[in-house]
């Protein structure tokens, strides 16, 4: 399914600050910065899901907003058929609009209340112009429908969307992101907001979009377990850097980062039989506007040496073939090999 | 030994323009002291509802139905806290401000609510909405409530001068343990804890469960854990229970209902679940949707969405089966689609 010769979109240390004006710095002049994302890097391929993990607040949203440009990047690039799509505006702009489209968390506001199912997904075909005549606009609008795994399409086509289900907004959304065969989609936790029965529906659903089509998607969830089933690559991120990257498995199994290693332990499992070792971690996640010098994950981690972590920030460096780790101790860590063991109960 | 909580028929019906709405009906639940039972289903199956059945917390047309039973210690709370209903002569109605009724909440059963964001009041502070928790319900003095507090907030892990904090000051792992807090305030013998870590991130969810089960241990609190994610109840609860629109339809020690599963729905919402552990397997969605509650279906409330459905199913509710000791479901096929059934695993 993933076409590893072709790259979709090159991502290169790609950063947003948030400029921030408040309090006292008002007066002092001095512009203090919220860094939600601080220089991350990656390729995704044809046919590939790469699943962005990690807590609320480390900038997985806003990674997603910045690839399809809902925010402009501060630096860094995002390489889009051979376009910076930060260098682009108007009609070009339009264009990249076109070919990226995003599915949002909750579909009970992503929708217009005031739209037919209809109108929700023919409105990007207006907008871009495509189909010649009205009835080539409604037979787009039908196929997108029936691919979202609304049948028969014409049924709901004059609903309006407080006549549907969570599941079936969440269709209308992912029809109306794919009426356009956009070269690839956001999915922003496009399933936390559904209940568990409907959920399984929706992510079988992606995935037969993205067999059918070969369309990649960049896929946001804080739950490494749902991000487990739906993706190839699993990309963990920590206070706007990525700490680990790799092959999904190779993530699940053989992580290495004790950032990863602790979210994957907080993991419940749904069997009463297993009985799992906490990895824990100190504290909460540290407030993006005063990082922490060095490794930006030191303060809370169990394995932080002083003088080495609190001063020097770990490069992302691949440690075995596409598996890349931002950790001082990674190779450390691997030549020790079993990570159950080395778990701290605390 | 006794049970602290049996629940016996409990139905609690809304009254809606149109009709009713059949939110529980006929769920029975046993507890002993000391012990945590999970209360899964997907949402809008009556597993908030069954809870605060339990402490009569429920909205203006709610009416508990007249054969309901809940024994907390040996006293019916349906009798203490409902009253006759004189329109609707098979129904008890909530009495909101009944005083016997007032003692058994938060003194004897105290509850963590759903989105602990929203549970607090934003213009008080956080640790004067504890002290006020105590202060009415006993004969402390002030400064007595406050010792109180900080030895709370050391319990669940909050730095005690946090108390004078407002709700917006506090993380939403924080608001979490400080509802915990308040709902360990009164030494209570019963928490009824409504989607606890629903809103929280993994870390900091992991986190709070463990503290729950620790004090929980420690105090010897019997849990209701009222959850969607089976995988939380897998890890906090020995005893388990199923709702599907608003019937039990298995109940039993989570291992029996993870390895021996015996009702249908409960084998397709454990297969809807993805797992980080073992091999990746096809989740499978539940075709359908669950049935309006309004205008239930006749026979099994699961049958139009049941892939072993037969006429029977269509026609005729099921009976509750006794599989094995304490192993209960609700379905005509139970017996014989006990083991077949392949659960979790």
């Amino acid at each position: 399914m993933v076409d590893e010769n072709r790259i979709v979109l090159r991502v290169k240390n790609l950063k947003k600050y948030f400029g921030l004006h408040v309090g006292m710095f008002k007066f002092t002049g001095e512009q203090i910065y919220v860094k939600a994302v601080d220089g991350i890097t990656f390729d995704l391929h044809e046919g590939e899901i790469v699943g962005l993990v990690g807590e609320s607040g480390c900038g997985k949203t806003t990674t997603g907003r910045l690839l399809t440009r809902l925010e402009d990047p501060s630096d860094g690039s995002v390489v889009f058929e051979g376009k910076d799509i930060a260098k682009l505006s108007g009609k070009n702009l339009k264009w990249y609009r076109r070919n990226v489209q995003m599915i949002f968390q909750d579909p009970y506001e992503s929708l217009n209340p005031r739209f037919t199912v209809q109108k929700t997904v023919m409105e990007p075909l207006i907008i871009h112009g495509i189909g010649k005549t009205y009835d080539d606009k409604i037979e787009m609008v039908i196929k997108s429908l029936e691919d979202a795994g609304l049948r028969p399409a014409e049924e709901y086509m004059s609903r309006f969307p407080h006549e549907l289900s969570g599941g079936q907004r969440q269709r209308v959304a992912i029809a109306r992101a794919l009426v356009l065969r956009p070269q690839f989609i956001v999915a922003d936790e496009p399933v936390s907001m559904l209940d568990v029965s409907i959920r399984a529906g929706v992510m079988n659903l992606m995935l037969e979009l993205r067999n059918k089509y070969k369309i990649p998607y960049i896929f946001i969830t804080h739950d490494i377990a749902v991000a487990r089933y739906m993706s190839d690559k699993i990309a963990v991120m920590y206070l706007g850097k990525i700490v680990e990257y790799g092959e999904t498995e190779e993530i699940v199994f053989n992580h290495l980062h004790p950032y990863t290693r602790a979210l994957i332990s907080a993991v419940p499992v749904p069997d009463p039989e297993h009985k799992h070792g906490r990895v824990e971690i100190k504290g909460e996640i540290p407030s993006p506007i005063n990082l922490p010098p060095g490794c930006r994950f030191w303060p809370r981690c169990p394995y932080a040496q002083k003088g080495l972590c609190d001063k020097k920030e770990p490069p992302l460096k691949e440690v075995s073939p596409g598996h890349l780790v931002a950790c001082h101790f990674a190779e450390r860590f691997m030549e020790e090999g079993d990570q159950g063991e080395k778990t701290v109960e605390v | 030994m006794t049970n602290l909580l049996t629940v016996r028929n409990l139905s609690v019906h809304y009254k809606i323009q149109t009709g009713w709405v059949y939110a529980v009906d006929d769920v029975n639940i046993e507890l002993e002291k000391g012990e945590t039972m999970g209360l899964v289903g997907e949402s809008g199956c009556g597993k908030t509802t069954t809870g605060y059945g339990i402490t009569q917390l429920l909205a203006d047309n709610a009416y508990v139905k007249k054969t309901s039973k809940v024994v907390f210690d040996g006293k019916d709370l349906i009798k203490v806290g409902t009253f006759p209903s004189k329109k609707y002569p098979d129904y008890r109605k909530i009495d909101e401000f009944n005083d016997e009724m007032r003692k058994y909440r938060w003194d004897r059963i105290s509850m963590i609510f759903q989105g602990a964001m929203n549970a607090f009041n934003p213009v008080y502070k956080v640790g004067d909405q504890i002290i006020e928790a105590i202060l009415a319900h006993e004969d402390a003095t002030p400064q007595d409530a406050r010792k109180r507090v900080e030895e709370l907030y050391k319990l669940v892990g909050i730095p005690p001068d946090r108390i004078d904090n407002y709700p917006h000051e506090y993380s939403g792992g924080m608001k979490q343990r400080a509802m915990i807090a308040m709902s360990l305030a009164l030494n209570p013998d019963l928490i009824i804890a409504d989607e606890p870590t629903t809103a929280l991130d993994v870390v900091t969810q992991d986190r709070i469960l463990g503290e729950m089960v620790k004090l929980q241990e420690r105090e010897n609190v019997a849990m209701i854990l009222i959850t969607h994610d089976v995988s939380v109840v897998a890890e906090m609860a020995k005893k388990m229970a199923v709702m599907y629109a608003g019937h039990l339809v298995e109940k039993g020690t989570a291992k029996e209902i993870f390895k021996e599963t015996s009702h249908p729905y409960t084998e397709a919402l454990l297969k809807a679940f993805p797992s980080i552990k073992g091999e990746k397997k096809r989740l499978r969605s539940i075709p359908g949707s669950p049935p309006d509650l309004s205008n239930p279906p006749k026979g099994c409330r699961f049958a139009p969405r049941c892939p072993y459905a037969k006429d029977i199913c269509l026609e005729k509710e099921p009976p509750t089966i006794e599989i094995s000791p304490g192993h209960i479901t609700k379905c005509h096929f139970g017996e014989e689609l006990y083991g077949d059934l392949s659960g979790g695993e």
